[in-house]
């Protein structure tokens, strides 16, 4: 028992000295309390009635979007706005009267202002007015009195310099909505847009950037007294593409009125260096919100200048899609580089007959003579040799009718039929399709960018994929070197037999686009032209011999496409130009994709640090 | 046989149970919600809803919990210590697994609807099992620093595990409450000074180690200035308010900062904030005098007790109660890193409130059967 005491001893003395610490530790906080309370206490009692301390998010400025060689292609400009701070406003209704007074608001906006105010913290300020002009900021500033929870403050909007030469790439930034907003707590922040389209979109957490913070000393009707701490934020992060401005803009001045869409890609790594689609839009109309006129001309023009059609325009390929038919072929062994196939002008399959292009036909022909002429009939017989199956899993590796791991939103897959596809569909696959498929009409679909990129992998014999973004934060991104990409895993003999076709269709006396011969001996270009019916042709119009697809109404007019690569013999840039119902392949979009490749030759992006005009204005003075 | 006798002794029938219950010592408690219930009534600007009538709602049937657990014969919550240890474990390894992300960390779980901090349940646990390890120790054991290893151990597994939820707040303080018990069972002075003296290095690899927003929070209570809207924004605020609340305060429902939102989170940690701004320190001293009277009474109520048991644990309960209120209101006036630490019955929010009353059930609990008996299994008879 003794030792029972003795603990029991310990114990109380323990307990009593923490009794002890704990009460000093308690009056200790009660001292503190008194200090901050009453002894400090007028210094806060002032800070809280009189100037109250309002700490503002302030918004970073968003990074830029540049081209291959640094040149803005997407920037801010100073943006002079008006906002209101509804719990600095005695009457938020008077001062926005007020206000309409300097400056008219309309109905629309005071509804928008009222929405915006009721769904964020009263001390968030919301946008009044932005793009003020200097007078009417002046007004504002001179009836500051009469305008309590007013302030004006200065943002940035953003700047398109290529405007809609570029529009589809780069995309445009428009006003965050709610579910945005809730997302992250900077867009609530006056003015702050949001990536909505193209890189833009893309690369939108990167070039939003981190907010900086102001503490502000304000009187009770929200005047700033003074500025105690600012933190400024950091800017987003520089997005640098892989496009060339300048040829871009080039390019699509090129495309004239046509409603097309043009690809320049670097054949060895995939960049791309122009992505032209006409027409384009204004990207800077997003930004203060598009207007009813505005999106009723955009929505009724049937050449849909809101599309990328580069990305997700569909087109059958028409006869552009012959080579991948004859890389099935060749792989398969179901017709060797030297077999001859006979074209009477037809082939007969049951009771259907199915037409080459050439009335009459082109008699015998190996396989550079059917691509160089582009035999229907040649190609009809291949693809039966081959199977669909087969033909559809070549044009899949060559990037054609899939997916392509593109970094810009809203790319469509297009298709290539197989049977498996067409079974899903709950019907059975017909052998005609094969022969339809064989000239890449049918149920075939596929992009402009597919077609450069199917193009490219042709040239370089490596599964490059087209990508659009070359750094960011200034750091180069993997993909640049051709060395990034695994090679296609075909036979150098059967590519280099396709290669010599495309090159026939140009340069040689018979070949489909002569006309799209480049000037430069040494330098030669190999192609391959292709016109996608868009409605079939009757038996009756074709026999009446009074066809002419040129007299049709313009939606119907077929298709015209042209890819081709250069230099011939170390391919470096494959070019893929869609015009829609521009008629054959070989008058429309044969000689628009020379031009292309020429001014792409001469300008040599991918070879340059800088663009070529900026070497000229140096050498000037 | 013993052992039936003791159950059915005549001095612990239901009545004399309840007429032992320390009344003094509820009558405090309900007192501390009531002025819950004006400080919430005042952060919802004068209503009682969303706040103020859910946390009366809560106390009452905190109240009945607790009032039931009083009841429970001291010896059973004894034998059951380790049990309520084990569960506690299992329930921070739980929460890991499957809790809910808040903050960036992982410290909530749901059982049948209601929400629940295990952490603040293992403090409890914690204390009940060290008290029943000591509970059988004779000061010659005590002596024996092999018999203080596995009661560290003890600590260490749940401090362990609520620092890698991760709650660097509740850690120190599970830890803190820890080393009050092993202090008040006898363990000798040199030996905390062993432990405590590699604390500076541990807390230097600690630092380096830690999440980033709790690194930010150490930063922000170094230099206030560097985060003008973080956690700095919200000490220079809280301390506005107190301020302006001078000697006197404003009055009822007059608090301008609270109202005006200047002050964030004032339904939860800056409770304390908002009685400082509108009752001004009179009133806030008024509220700390209540919380330090139940802290003293519950040490009260350990230094009355017969038995080692009850004496450590209610220590613990009471130091536990004791640590809440330092850490929040050092908090509010910006003493100590901002941890979301609630002030335990005047803070809105279900769990913190309901853990806390099960604690206090364990203290009345040890006040109802200061004189029970222990099967003499104890080494010192």
């Amino acid at each position: 028992m003794r030792r029972e005491t003795n603990r029991t001893g310990v114990f109380t003395r323990r307990a009593l000295l923490m009794m002890g610490g704990q009460v000093a530790v308690l009056g200790g906080l009660a001292a503190r309390l008194y200090q901050v309370q009453v002894v400090e206490g007028g210094r806060y009692a002032t800070l809280a009635n009189e100037n109250r301390i309002s700490a503002r998010m302030i918004a970073p400025p968003r990074g830029r979007i540049l081209d291959r060689f640094g040149t803005p292609v997407a920037g801010s400009r100073i943006n002079w706005r008006a906002l209101l701070i509804s719990e600095k406003a005695t009457n938020v209704k008077a001062t926005l009267d007020a206000f309409s007074r300097i400056v008219p608001l309309t109905e629309y906006e005071r509804a928008r202002i009222d929405r915006e105010m009721h769904k964020r913290r009263h001390f968030i300020p919301v946008m009044v007015r932005e793009f003020l002009s200097w007078q009417d900021m002046a007004a504002i500033e001179v009836n500051a009195p009469d305008l309590p929870g007013i302030l004006v403050d200065v943002g940035t909007t953003r700047i398109y310099p290529y405007g809609e030469h570029l529009a589809h790439v780069v995309g445009y930034v428009a006003p965050p909505n709610e579910a945005d907003v809730s997302s992250d707590p900077l867009l609530a922040l006056p003015g702050l847009r949001i990536g909505r389209a193209g890189m833009e979109k893309y690369h939108d957490l990167a070039l939003r950037g981190r907010p900086g913070a102001v503490q502000l000393e304000v009187n009770a009707v929200g005047r700033v007294i003074r500025e105690l701490d600012r933190q400024e934020g950091v800017q987003g992060d520089d997005v640098g593409l892989t496009i060339d401005a300048g040829l871009q803009q080039s390019v699509v001045t090129m495309l004239g009125d046509e409603s097309a869409s043009a690809v320049v890609m670097d054949c060895r790594n995939g960049e791309v260096l122009a992505m032209a689609t006409n027409p384009g839009f204004d990207p800077t109309v997003f930004n203060s919100g598009v207007s009813q006129a505005q999106w009723g001309e955009w929505t009724r023009d049937r050449r849909t200048p809101l599309i990328n059609k580069a990305t997700s325009g569909l087109y059958a390929p028409g006869s552009t899609f012959k080579m991948a038919v004859a890389l099935a072929a060749l792989e398969s062994k179901a017709v060797g580089p030297n077999d001859r196939i006979d074209c009477p002008g037809y082939l007969d399959l049951g009771d259907t007959r199915f037409h080459c292009w050439r009335k009459g036909g082109h008699g015998g022909l190996d396989m550079r003579a059917g691509i160089k002429n582009s035999c229907d009939v040649y190609f009809y017989e291949a693809a039966r040799r081959t199977g669909i199956d087969k033909v559809a899993a070549m044009s899949n590796r060559l990037g054609l009718g899939m997916e392509l791991e593109l970094d810009l939103p809203g790319q469509r897959a297009g298709l290539i039929p197989t049977r498996e596809w067409r079974m899903a569909q709950g019907k059975a696959w017909n052998i005609g399709d094969t022969i339809v498929s064989g000239i890449g009409q049918g149920y075939i679909q596929v992009t402009p960018l597919q077609l450069a990129t199917y193009t490219a992998r042709i040239a370089s014999g490596r599964m490059v994929q087209p990508h659009l973004t070359r750094s960011l934060g200034g750091v180069l991104q993997p993909g640049s070197l051709p060395e990034d990409w695994p090679t296609l895993d075909l036979p150098d003999k059967a590519l280099h037999a396709i290669r010599e076709g495309m090159w026939a269709v140009v340069n040689e006396a018979g070949g489909t686009a002569p006309l799209s011969k480049l000037p430069d001996p040494k330098v030669q270009m190999a192609g391959k032209t292709g016109s996608a019916q868009v409605r079939r042709v009757s038996r009756e119009m074709r026999e009446s011999g009074t066809f002419d697809s040129s007299k049709l109404p313009w939606e119907y007019r077929p298709h015209a496409l042209f890819v081709c690569f250069a230099p011939y013999d170390a391919p470096r840039y494959a070019v893929a130009v869609v015009i829609e119902h521009g008629n054959a392949g070989a008058a429309a979009a044969a000689p628009l994709a020379k031009d292309i490749m020429i001014e792409t030759l001469l300008r040599d992006p991918a070879n340059r640090s800088e663009p070529p005009a900026a070497k000229l204005a140096r050498a000037k003075p | 046989m013993m052992e039936r006798r003791l159950w059915r002794e005549a001095s612990f029938d239901l009545t004399s149970k309840i007429v032992r219950i320390n009344w003094l010592y509820v009558l405090l408690l309900c007192s501390l919600a009531g002025v819950g219930y004006v400080a919430l009534y005042s952060a919802a600007g004068g209503a009682a809803e969303p706040y103020a009538g859910r946390h009366a709602v809560r106390f009452c049937i905190g109240l009945i919990m607790m009032l039931a657990i009083a009841l429970i014969d001291i010896r059973l919550i004894q034998r059951l210590s380790w049990v309520a240890y084990a569960v506690g474990v299992a329930l921070l390894i739980a929460v890991m697994r499957m809790g809910h992300v808040g903050k960036g960390a992982q410290r909530w779980i749901e059982i049948g609807g209601l929400q629940m901090q295990p952490s603040e349940l293992m403090k409890i646990a914690l204390v009940l099992a060290l008290a029943s390890w000591f509970h059988r120790a004779s000061w010659e054991r005590m002596g024996n620093p092999l018999f203080l290893i596995p009661p560290i151990i003890a600590v260490l597994v749940p401090v362990g595990l609520i620092l890698k939820e991760p709650n660097l707040g509740t850690a120190v303080i599970t830890a803190i409450v820890g080393a009050a018990v092993f202090f008040a069972a006898g363990v000798r002075w040199w030996k905390f000074l062993l432990v405590a003296l590699p604390v500076p290095f541990a807390a230097k690899f600690a630092y380096e180690h830690l999440r980033d927003y709790q690194r930010a929070r150490i930063d922000t209570f170094m230099h206030p200035e560097s985060d003008p809207l973080g956690a700095g924004y919200n000490i220079l605020q809280s301390k506005i308010a107190l301020g302006s609340g001078g000697m006197w305060g404003k009055g009822f429902l007059q608090g301008t900062q609270g109202h005006l939102d200047f002050l964030p989170e004032k339904q939860t940690d800056f409770i304390f904030t908002m009685i400082g701004e509108e009752f001004g320190w009179v009133g806030a001293i008024a509220v700390m005098g209540l919380l330090a009277s139940i802290v003293i009474g519950g040490m009260l109520i350990a230094l009355r007790c017969r038995h080692q048991f009850g004496r450590l644990v209610a220590l613990g309960i009471s130091f536990n109660f004791f640590m809440y209120v330092l850490v929040n209101i050092a908090m509010v006036m910006g003493a100590i890193p901002v941890g979301g630490v609630p002030l335990p019955m005047v803070s809105h929010g279900g769990s913190a409130m309901l853990t806390v009353m099960l604690g206090f059930g364990v203290l009345m609990s040890v006040h109802v059967h200061r004189d029970a008996e222990f099967e003499s299994r104890s080494d010192d008879r």
